[in-house]
């Protein structure tokens, strides 16, 4: 499938701002299941912007720019093509050993309650890979997934016990889940094309993926229900949403910011499957 | 379990480094010695040099108990010391090299990766990168104690911003204003070149791009931070600027830092904030005492961090337990210091015989430090004990254990007059380029209590100055 992806990240400051300093982590790389046809990131307002690696492997741009600046947008568009390798990630850049990935972060801690559900809900379940789906159903059941707008992640045991949250707190829970099953389990932002099959599909997303001995990295997302599919785009992965995050920034001055996302991601016209 | 007395030894005689010091005690007039104390007291009040004790809503500030009694090392002992140090900061410095880098002690199994891996303080932004000349831990503070005539164990190593070095000289200050007389009969050796040393050391790890004069400069959390005084002291000391965070700016990745002459550049920060709140951009986004950029500017080779990012995987209480493994893997030498036998919760076994004999051990969280989340068996009633109990079932790994050793005891004042109390020493090892150094001594703390093995001053211990007898 080639997924058409534009989106932009605007800011607004009451004050206007003298410095502003972002890591993006806003640009694709290839693998097996995605090829990055084209790409681009402009932001609205001249400054410097580098690109780099981070510790993940992820493609960053480092953007700084000195003001008075009142508004800043970051717009970002580009053409990927999937293929749906139902969920596994591979022949992309692998930089941080699998153990790394069972560790506890912030975001995504369990507490006693996330313990016990792990352990409750893969009993039954024979192989690692299975226990990994019953895992995902049973968040799927379980949890209600918000939509993004206006809302904040609030970490992996505070969504469990309030049994609702958005995409990016489904994957925390997942990951603190499958962590304390002494699986490495890591986060990922991308984007999901706009699909009727699926409820959440209204293109910024987030979800998880586990490294099982078998298959490598394997996302799972609960918000869905599913396998990553060839509606899915990988953007960023890491220990968790703050290794991940589309945009970190610093400032200063600035006070008063309003911040306005538009994002969309379709199927490309013109390119719809001969099924 | 009768404890090594450093005055008297095992028994009831007196230890010739001691000989001076003991014939003072008897002679000086008790009212003297009150005066004295009450001297030295008034002089710390004076300076200002107190602590905050976290989680106590009281007093924030308080002024750490100070024993006039010197805690004396012979010239022998200290040289045996010091070669054990310089040896451990050696080992600890190639490690961090290497697993942030080769990992050959992980491929030869000197040490479980997943304790390296999973460890939250091994920071991947470390990985493959090059550290200015190859030093990790510029400053380290080795806590050491003793136990017989002959034998010190290291209790743990302090690799991210140990702190108390500024007692140690504070503490020499004054016994030199109030005790002159005792200098006159011993010869100690002195401890006041360490602001220079840890200048020198500073200096040479600059980045090669810098001057031949690099700009240093000391970074605090500020003020309220518990040891906001040493942070003054030392840049003072060392003739550099006291910075916050946001005294800090980066630009294309270089750091400058605001003057009234505009911004200055800046070679080398001695850092004494955590990693977790070093940059907002990398670490912890809700930290306001970093300063953003500071590590795209790191690893752009711009600055130097001391110490580096990442060391608090070297001195984890988990990673210490393979410490003479490390040290022999590393050097090449048999470990000079030994290591307490150490317990490693995350075995199943080990764990086992743990919760069997919690009345008789010390357990201890593998991230704490400052005497926080520790268990003292012998000193615990039952509810502590099992208390602990259920931490260790539910997270075995976040914990080891030893046995309660019988540290040394240095005569001290108390209120029923002189009396032995268990003491710990902390030496502060400098590496830089130019080498490692070591001022003779340390930071001596003293658990006041009777009885008592919690040195922490925010576990009601003192200090004492530590003298190195140079004949």
């Amino acid at each position: 499938m080639r997924i058409r992806i534009s989106h932009s990240i605007a800011y607004a400051y009451a004050e206007p701002a003298r410095h502003i300093t972002q890591i993006l982590r806003l640009t694709p790389r290839d693998h097996d299941g995605q090829h990055v046809m084209s790409w681009r990131i402009e932001p609205t307002v001249d400054g410097r912007l580098r690109a780099g690696q981070d510790p993940h492997g992820n493609l960053i741009h480092t953007f700084s720019a000195d003001g008075p600046i009142a508004t800043l947008a970051i717009q970002v568009s580009g053409l990927i093509e999937t293929t749906d390798l139902a969920g596994v990630v591979r022949g992309g850049i692998e930089r941080v050993p699998p153990e790394v990935f069972r560790r506890d972060t912030l975001l995504s801690a369990p507490d006693e309650a996330l313990r016990s559900f792990a352990l409750e809900t893969t009993r039954e379940a024979g192989t690692p890979l299975a226990r990994m789906h019953a895992l995902m159903d049973a968040l799927h059941e379980e949890m209600t997934c918000q939509e993004p707008a206006d809302r904040i992640g609030i970490g992996a045991a505070a969504a469990f016990a309030a049994r609702e949250g958005i995409a990016q707190d489904l994957a925390h829970v997942f990951m603190a889940c499958a962590r304390h099953l002494g699986m490495p389990a890591r986060y990922v932002s991308g984007y999901v094309a706009e699909s009727q099959s699926l409820p959440h599909a209204s293109g910024a997303h987030a979800w998880a993926e586990v490294h099982l001995d078998d298959y490598g990295w394997i996302g799972f997302d609960c918000a869905n229900g599913l396998c990553p599919i060839d509606t899915h785009v990988r953007i960023a992965s890491g220990l968790d949403y703050s290794d991940a995050a589309p945009v970190r920034g610093a400032r200063k001055g600035g006070d008063g910011e309003r911040l306005s996302v538009v994002v969309s991601a379709r199927q490309a016209a013109g390119f719809q499957a001969n099924q | 379990m009768v404890a090594f007395d450093e005055m008297t030894g095992s028994g009831s005689d007196l230890r010739p480094a001691y000989a001076e010091l003991d014939r003072w005690l008897k002679e000086a007039p008790p009212e003297t010695l009150a005066l004295r104390r009450s001297q030295a007291e008034l002089f710390f009040r004076r300076i200002g040099i107190t602590f905050a004790v976290y989680g106590d809503e009281e007093s924030t500030e308080r002024l750490i108990p100070f024993d006039i009694i010197p805690r004396v090392l012979t010239k022998p002992e200290w040289t045996k010391l010091e070669a054990g140090l310089r040896q451990r900061v050696t080992a600890l410095n190639m490690f961090l090299a290497d697993v942030y880098g080769p990992k050959e002690c992980l491929k030869a199994g000197i040490i479980p990766p997943d304790l390296v891996y999973g460890n939250a303080c091994y920071q991947l932004e470390m990985v493959d990168f090059q550290v200015p000349h190859g030093i990790y831990c510029h400053i380290a503070g080795i806590d050491v104690v003793r136990v017989d005539a002959d034998t010190f164990y290291v209790l743990e190593d302090n690799a991210r911003t140990p702190s108390g070095v500024s007692y140690m000289m504070e503490n020499r200050e004054v016994m030199l204003r109030l005790f002159p007389e005792l200098f006159a009969t011993h010869r100690v050796a002195p401890v006041d070149n360490y602001p220079d040393q840890l200048l020198a050391t500073l200096r040479s790890v600059a980045p090669r791009s810098a001057p031949s004069d690099p700009s240093i400069c000391l970074l605090t959390p500020g003020q309220f931070n518990s040891a906001f005084y040493e942070h003054s002291f030392l840049a003072d000391k060392l003739g550099v600027e006291l910075v916050e965070g946001s005294d800090l700016l980066v630009k294309d990745d270089v750091v400058y830092m605001r003057t009234t002459q505009g911004p200055k550049r800046v070679d080398v920060i001695y850092r004494r904030i955590d990693d977790d709140f070093i940059d907002p951009l990398v670490f912890r986004s809700d930290s306001v005492l970093g300063v953003p950029g500071l590590i795209g500017a790191y690893k752009a080779g711009n600055v130097t961090l001391a110490n580096a990012v990442g060391t608090g995987v070297a001195d984890d209480k988990a990673v210490y337990s393979y410490m003479p493994e490390i040290v022999k893997f590393f050097t090449g030498e048999e470990p000079i210091l030994k290591n307490v036998p150490t317990w490693r919760c995350r075995e199943p076994e080990a764990n086992a015989y743990v919760l069997d004999n919690l009345e008789k051990l010390v357990v201890k969280e593998v991230n704490g430090s400052g005497g926080y989340g520790m268990l003292v068996g012998p000193h615990a009633n039952k509810a502590q004990i099992e208390t602990f109990r259920k931490k260790l079932k539910a997270s075995p790994e976040g914990f080891i254990a030893q046995p309660t050793l019988a540290l040394s005891t240095c005569p001290t004042f108390v209120a029923s007059g002189v009396a032995p109390r268990h003491v710990d020493l902390r030496p502060y090892v400098l590496s830089g380029a130019n080498g490692i150094s070591c001022v003779p001594g340390g930071l001596t703390r003293v658990a006041l209590k009777e009885g008592s093995l919690v040195v922490n001053s925010s576990q009601g211990g003192g200090t004492k100055d530590t003298w190195v007898l140079d004949a």
